[in-house]
């Protein structure tokens, strides 16, 4: 077990070299100066031509990617050109906000979705089924910007219960975790649903009900179990992609997490901010992967017997 | 006459399909004595398994009643009827399909003892868990394995100790050897053999291997599409079978013996009648190489020709 962990561990290292090269090298392709964005309209062409001498920016690409990962091995990650910061100390300053809204809407997505796919699956074609599946559809199909307006609008504007942007306080949370929960609810429930019919015609959950279990705990015990694993995959692949910073519900939320810092550096060329956030966001990718894999074991025995 | 066990009366089951209701089982009438085996053969989709499950009411029976120890499964609320599984249990065929993936052997046989209070005391439990293993020949090391570890002798072997830990006096089995290799259908068989002498239990036999019930019944039931279409002691069916459907299923058995006499085979003829809206008539007629008119527009029931042997065919009038 533990050497599965290290060897996951250890492979992630070509994963975050890949992944710097490709953003670096875009980010380099892409129009726009950074010197010029950062001095603004007024700037000379000297003022310029210094700037982009003190930022290297004149090097061959390959040589300003080697001299940053030459700085990310000695522990730091350039500074920010809009701030003048280091990264990392901005990156860490906006990261609890962006596991504070993922955490809780993933805890909101999964309360919520793991009963209605399980009522669906086990009151297969009837109202319960067709009413929580129209629910889930609606949650896959309703873009997120959409639904955070339309609650802005009623809870903030009409109602005045939560506030419609910031982080102060649980009342703000509010709002953004169930815009992002909403969506993730509804894939989390089709897929428990779909893996839970196939589990609920089993054998063994035949053998079950012979030997005399009750029809409840058939139903959590016998099937929800062996159920899990697909669900449990997809928990884990959106756990990822929040962490990574949920761009369109932050930004409409005005929520100061790590994905709307990545945009705002792009916009401003902010080429070691964009790719700290980057680093950011595959490292918790890959971790929260692993998690995933290692949780597979605890769920089915036959997949832990691989991991050596 | 020994004590009757098992009493199953007009015992019916119908699915509902969009084409119509399917008839699986049919006004099926049959008891099983104490300590003896019934087995049942018949050909796929004959509704073999459906009687066993609706006479343990895994799945809920139509109509008809079944009469266990004089007391009507079929009317049973579901707790009465929970407590009624320990003392009715089911093989099933496939032994990796039907044993949970998550649990290990000693669980998978500890959950029955547990969950009916059998027996409260954890070790004294590991005990009796271990003691069933002995009984179906599975050894101690097994313990802590998981299904997927182990052959499909040794499944089976699970499947067996699990039905037999809560000690039931009738156990359904569901073709539980048909999934397994022929060297180990062997041994399963003989286990199956001496548990029941040690343990006096009664079986009912579902399978569709002719040689296999012969070997193991006492008495054998056919079915046709949903319809009991006799019944008899072993010997008797085999040496003096009645009705033509059955005359052809045991001509079809091979006689294992190089150089040795062929028998005359009786092909059936023509599709099988489709069980969906089944009209009023002999289901064997279409492919019968005796039907008659009478057979096509009348319906023949079950009578007794001689002691114990039950045939539903207009021959025999």
């Amino acid at each position: 077990m533990w050497k599965f962990i290290v060897k996951r561990l250890v492979s992630m290292i070509p994963v975050l070299l890949g992944v710097t090269l490709v953003i670096y090298l875009i980010m380099s392709m892409a129009p726009g100066d950074p010197a010029k964005v950062i001095l603004g309209e007024q700037a000379t062409p000297e003022q310029i031509a210094a700037l982009r001498d003190e930022l290297h920016l004149n090097d061959p690409v390959l040589v300003q990617y080697a001299r940053y990962i030459g700085g990310l091995l000695t522990g730091t990650m350039g500074k920010s050109y809009n701030s003048g910061l280091e990264c990392g100390i901005e990156i860490m300053a906006r990261f609890p906000n962006t596991v504070r809204l993922a955490s809780v809407s993933v805890v909101l997505s999964v309360v919520l979705a793991l009963p209605l796919g399980v009522i669906a699956a086990v009151k297969q074609n009837t109202i319960f089924d067709g009413a929580s599946m129209v629910f889930a559809l609606i949650g896959i199909s309703m873009p997120v910007f959409w639904l955070g307006m339309l609650l802005i609008l009623f809870f903030s504007l009409r109602l005045g219960w939560f506030p419609s942007s910031g982080s102060e306080g649980l009342k703000s949370l509010v709002l953004p975790a169930v815009t992002l929960g909403f969506q993730h609810m509804a894939s989390i429930a089709r897929v428990t649903r779909s893996s839970m019919l196939e589990v609920i015609r089993a054998d063994y959950i035949r053998t079950a009900r012979a030997k005399g279990v009750s029809e409840n705990k058939v139903i959590t015990k016998h099937a929800l179990k062996n159920a899990l694993i697909p669900t449990v995959t997809v928990i884990g692949l959106q756990i990822g992609g929040m962490l990574g910073g949920s761009v369109m519900t932050e930004s409409v939320f005005a929520w100061p997490g790590i994905g709307r810092l990545m945009v705002q550096s792009i916009n401003k060329r902010d080429i070691p901010m964009v790719l700290g956030c980057v680093i950011m966001f595959s490292v918790s990718f890959s971790i929260i992967n692993l998690i995933v894999d290692v949780l597979y074991g605890f769920i089915d025995p036959r997949i832990k017997s691989q991991y050596k | 006459m020994s004590e009757v066990l098992l009493d199953v009366q007009g015992l019916k089951k119908y699915f509902p399909t969009k084409r119509g209701l399917l008839h699986a089982v049919d006004d099926v009438t049959f008891t099983i004595e104490k300590g003896k085996t019934l087995g049942v053969v018949g050909e796929s989709g004959c509704g073999k398994s459906t009687t066993g499950r609706a006479i343990l009411r895994l799945l809920e029976p139509t109509g008809g009643s079944v009469l266990f120890e004089g007391e009507d499964v079929a009317k049973l609320n579901p707790s009465q009827l929970r407590h009624k599984r320990k003392e009715m249990q089911i093989i099933f065929q496939d032994p990796f399909s039907s044993l949970n993936p998550r649990k290990t052997v000693s669980q998978t046989i500890e959950e029955p003892l547990q969950l009916h209070h059998v027996i409260e005391d954890k070790t004294e439990r590991m005990q009796k868990v271990l003691e069933v293993m002995e009984t179906v020949g599975l050894a101690e090391r097994y313990v802590n394995t998981y299904p997927h570890e182990l052959d499909g002798g040794r499944r089976q072997r699970i499947g067996i100790a699990r039905a037999l830990a809560l000690d039931p006096k009738f156990i359904v089995c569901d073709e539980p050897v048909s999934a397994l290799d022929v060297s180990i259908q062997a041994q399963i068989l003989n286990l199956m053999n001496d548990i029941q002498e040690s343990h006096g239990l009664t079986y009912m036999f579902i399978t569709h291997d002719l040689s296999v019930v012969n070997h193991f019944s006492d008495d054998i039931a056919v079915m046709y599409l949903g319809k009991l279409i006799e019944k008899a002691p072993s010997e008797v069916l085999f040496s003096n079978p009645v009705h033509p459907y059955t005359q052809a299923l045991l001509s079809a058995i091979p006689i294992p013996k190089v150089g040795g006499p062929k028998k005359e085979r009786i092909l059936l003829k023509g599709e099988i009648t489709s069980p969906i809206n089944p009209k009023p008539v002999c289901r064997f007629a279409n492919r019968c190489a005796y039907a008659t008119d009478r057979c096509r527009s009348e319906e023949p029931q079950l009578k007794e020709i001689e002691t114990g042997h039950f045939v539903s065919c207009f021959l025999t009038d």
